[in-house]
């Protein structure tokens, strides 16, 4: 019996697997303890701290999308809901006087995001796919509207606010300078983070991910598709509370468009532009569209289009994500033929970005013609100066978008013919992953 | 002999009802387009909305060169060149990751029409006026005039759905379509060129959308939220109607046009029935619910039917297909 165990149980892994294992977990405790001290401004933590909210609702976006295949549009009702309720909490504490410090006030945010996803969930997971999509958006809308209706709870358009400072004080910390909101968010981002992989190691992540690719077969083993997806569901829901919880202390303020539609397409976005096929996906993600939007703003107004485009391109040619094109070129890396490649993508590199310029070029003097049209045509956009009534400009601009794209189009291809090669090499080789 | 207060509720029914419809047809030319779209290519085009959208502005646009009934053609034919060349150079390249992947393609591709409107006609409503030949009451119900316009679009909904039926019940490529509507694969296999026929229902699905905008941009608000606005409620169209299922679309569409309608022009709430609330109540959230007037939860009526046919009937109404 033994011997049938242990053939059918994976090894215990090696003492240097489990010390790689523990030793990433620290690292990045140890990482996070030090970065205020790296990087120290006002503005900086500020970004650290949005990353830190993001992390942990674009990780309880891809229980739904990544691991159990649920497309969700209104995943911020949880968010919102969460952020609502720890406002409401955080009055209710300072008025009262009740002993119980900041720090834990977060699992308010995150029993209401299971709350909810528990209440609306049943009817919402018995079908999967394009329904679920579709009932997900017309919840979401009935939420955020009745948010609106219901002024006395949700504030209306202005929101309620709390004042964080004053709560029972837990080693004399107050929570009002930004560097130990800073800390808060990251010891909750840490947990939630070592939180949500433990549940993709369980049986029931497991069942979750057998649901996304096969739930006719998941039923013939027995269990019953809907209830893991709303299990699933209903975990989703928490994590989401805990990171619209912290939203709200951050902040301080709670309004609709924490619960809106514009809410669950950024955590969408981030999720998608991560990689849903990878546990770490929507933490890149997370990091990657926080820091976009933040530089982004700064660069031009229409930030959002751009957005918007960088979305579609990533959808059309890079389905894995940021991660999932990173995890490919691995049995490259490790079969030693990643050089192969390398001068095939710095050819490629030129005529795309040549094309991307071009549309730059042209998205920015279409803007300064529609948007502002009676100011100084010599406009500047991503550090280029240019005039956007010129002729040149236009000519400029048309040339770079036909003549990038048919060169890009054919060194995209070259590059395709190369990458296959140096992937026969090494799966030859003997790496597949 | 009708008497004074029945007169005032006879109007309300005979208005209500008139606008209802009129809404609710809007609504079958759009999930028309999305029913077919979806049935066809199996995928529930997220865009779709936005391609009214466009319809109403390419028609604000064109009727500001060359005037109103140019631009009723004009529009929705531009509009669906723009979906069929979507449908080609996209959708197509975006069909072998998935499906996930081809709704998020349309999601995306909303949110970047969205942007566009913005930065080409702004965020605040354009002037988009009733061509002065159709700015004349029809008719008098008891004390109000009923625009010639919403007739004009009235018949305009009604004469498409009508040519719908006969292309889609007499027809070759209606009898192809019927087909896929049910059996997609065998379509294929009978040696159709499916991708031509996919980037024509396409077109051909936009394009209404974009009549609807067209005709309803004058009457409505032409801004670039409007999308956003109806987008969720198209939705809940065919979700309620059944996915994939054309005459439940007709019907859901229906539904939801005079269910809004009419709760729009009630002014009662349960403060109204039932007297107000005690003052100790007065300043809680359950003095929201108890005042709230009908009209104002008008708005999420078609969620709460959503969620009210999720919990009875999953399938929709005349849905047959489990997703």
């Amino acid at each position: 019996m033994t011997e049938l165990a242990s053939s059918v149980a994976p090894p215990n892994p090696a003492l240097s697997e489990r010390l790689k294992f523990y030793g990433i977990w620290i690292a990045v405790a140890l990482l996070l303890l030090v970065l205020p001290k790296i990087f120290g401004s006002g503005g900086a933590l500020t970004t650290f701290s949005l990353i830190g909210i993001s992390i942990i609702f674009s990780l309880s976006y891809n229980i739904l999308l990544g691991q159990t295949g649920l497309l969700s549009f209104g995943h911020a009702v949880y968010y919102g809901l969460g952020g609502f309720l720890v406002i409401h909490a955080i009055n209710i504490i300072g008025a009262n006087k009740l002993p119980i410090p900041l720090p834990v006030v977060p699992l308010v945010g995150g029993l209401t995001g299971l709350f909810f996803a528990a209440l609306l969930g049943w009817v919402s997971t018995q079908r999967s796919g394009t329904a679920f999509a579709m009932i997900s958006l017309g919840v979401a809308e009935l939420i955020a509207s009745s948010a609106l209706i219901l002024r006395t709870f949700f504030g209306g358009e202005a929101g309620i606010s709390a004042n964080r400072t004053k709560l029972f004080r837990l080693f004399d910390w107050s929570f009002g300078p930004q560097i130990q909101i800073y800390y808060l968010v990251a010891a909750w981002t840490l947990l939630a983070i070592i939180a949500m992989y433990a549940l993709t190691r369980t049986p029931l992540g497991r069942m979750c991910n057998a649901v996304r690719d096969n739930p006719e077969r998941v039923q013939f083993v027995g269990y019953d598709p809907h209830v893991i997806r709303y299990l699933a569901f209903c975990f989703a829901g928490f994590f989401a509370g805990v990171a619209g919880a912290l939203a709200a202390i951050n902040f301080e303020i709670a309004n609709s468009a924490y619960l809106g539609a514009v809410q669950s397409g950024t955590v969408l976005f981030s999720t998608y532009i991560g990689g849903v096929g990878y546990f770490i996906g929507p933490i890149v993600g997370a990091i990657f569209v926080t820091a976009l939007s933040l530089s982004l703003s700064d660069l031009t107004s229409v930030w959002q289009l751009y957005f918007g485009l960088f979305f579609i391109a990533v959808v059309t040619f890079a389905p894995g994500g940021i991660t999932g094109l990173l995890m490919m070129h691995r049995p490259l890396l490790r079969g030693g033929t990643l050089g192969k490649v390398l001068p095939s993508y710095l050819i490629a590199l030129i005529p795309t970005l040549a094309l991307v310029a071009g549309l730059i070029l042209a998205i920015e003097s279409i803007v300064h013609h529609t948007v502002n049209p009676g100011d100084d045509p010599n406009i500047k956009a991503f550090g280029m100066s240019f005039n956007a009534s010129s002729p040149i400009t236009w000519i400029i601009a048309l040339f770079l978008i036909v003549g990038g794209f048919v060169v890009a189009r054919e060194t995209w291809r070259r590059l395709a013919r190369a990458w296959d090669d140096a992937l026969t090499v090494a799966h030859e080789r003997g790496y597949h992953a | 002999m009708i008497s004074e207060g029945w007169c005032v509720v006879l109007e309300l029914i005979v208005i209500s009802t008139l606008n209802g419809v009129l809404f609710g047809m809007l609504l079958f030319l759009m999930a028309s387009g999305l029913t077919v779209i979806f049935s066809m290519l199996g995928v529930l085009n997220f865009a779709h909305a936005s391609f009214y959208m466009l319809g109403a502005f390419f028609g604000f646009q064109i009727s500001r060169w060359v005037g109103f009934w140019p631009a009723l053609f004009i529009a929705p034919l531009l509009a669906g060149a723009l979906g069929a060349a979507v449908e080609r150079f996209g959708l197509r390249r975006v069909h072998r990751n998935g499906h996930v992947a081809e709704l998020l393609f349309t999601f995306g591709l909303a949110f970047a029409i969205e942007e566009i409107v913005q930065i080409i006609w702004g965020k605040s409503p354009v002037d988009f006026r009733i061509p002065a030949s159709l700015d004349f009451p029809a008719f008098r119900i008891f004390s109000t005039n009923y625009p010639a316009y919403k007739m004009f679009m009235l018949l305009v909904s009604i004469a498409i759905f009508v040519g719908l039926l006969v292309v889609l019940k007499k027809s070759r490529v209606g009898l192809i379509v019927q087909a896929a509507l049910t059996h997609p694969h065998m379509v294929g296999h009978l040696g159709h060129n499916v991708g031509r026929i996919f980037m024509l229902v396409f077109g051909v699905g936009t394009a209404l959308a974009a009549v609807a905008g067209v005709i309803a941009g004058p009457a409505l608000v032409t801004q670039s939220n409007m999308a956003a606005l109806l987008g969720p409620i198209l939705f809940v169209v065919v979700v309620v109607g059944g996915l994939g299922s054309l005459p439940g679309a007709f019907v859901a569409s229906l539904l939801i046009g005079l269910v809004q309608t009419f709760a729009v022009s009630m002014n009662g709430s349960l403060a109204g029935a039932f007297g107000p609330l005690g003052p100790d109540y007065a300043q809680t959230w359950l003095s929201d619910i108890w005042g709230v007037t009908v009209a104002q939860v008008a708005p999420i009526m078609p969620y709460v039917l959503l969620v009210l046919i999720l919990i009875f009937r999953p399938m929709g109404l005349l849905g047959t297909r489990e997703t």
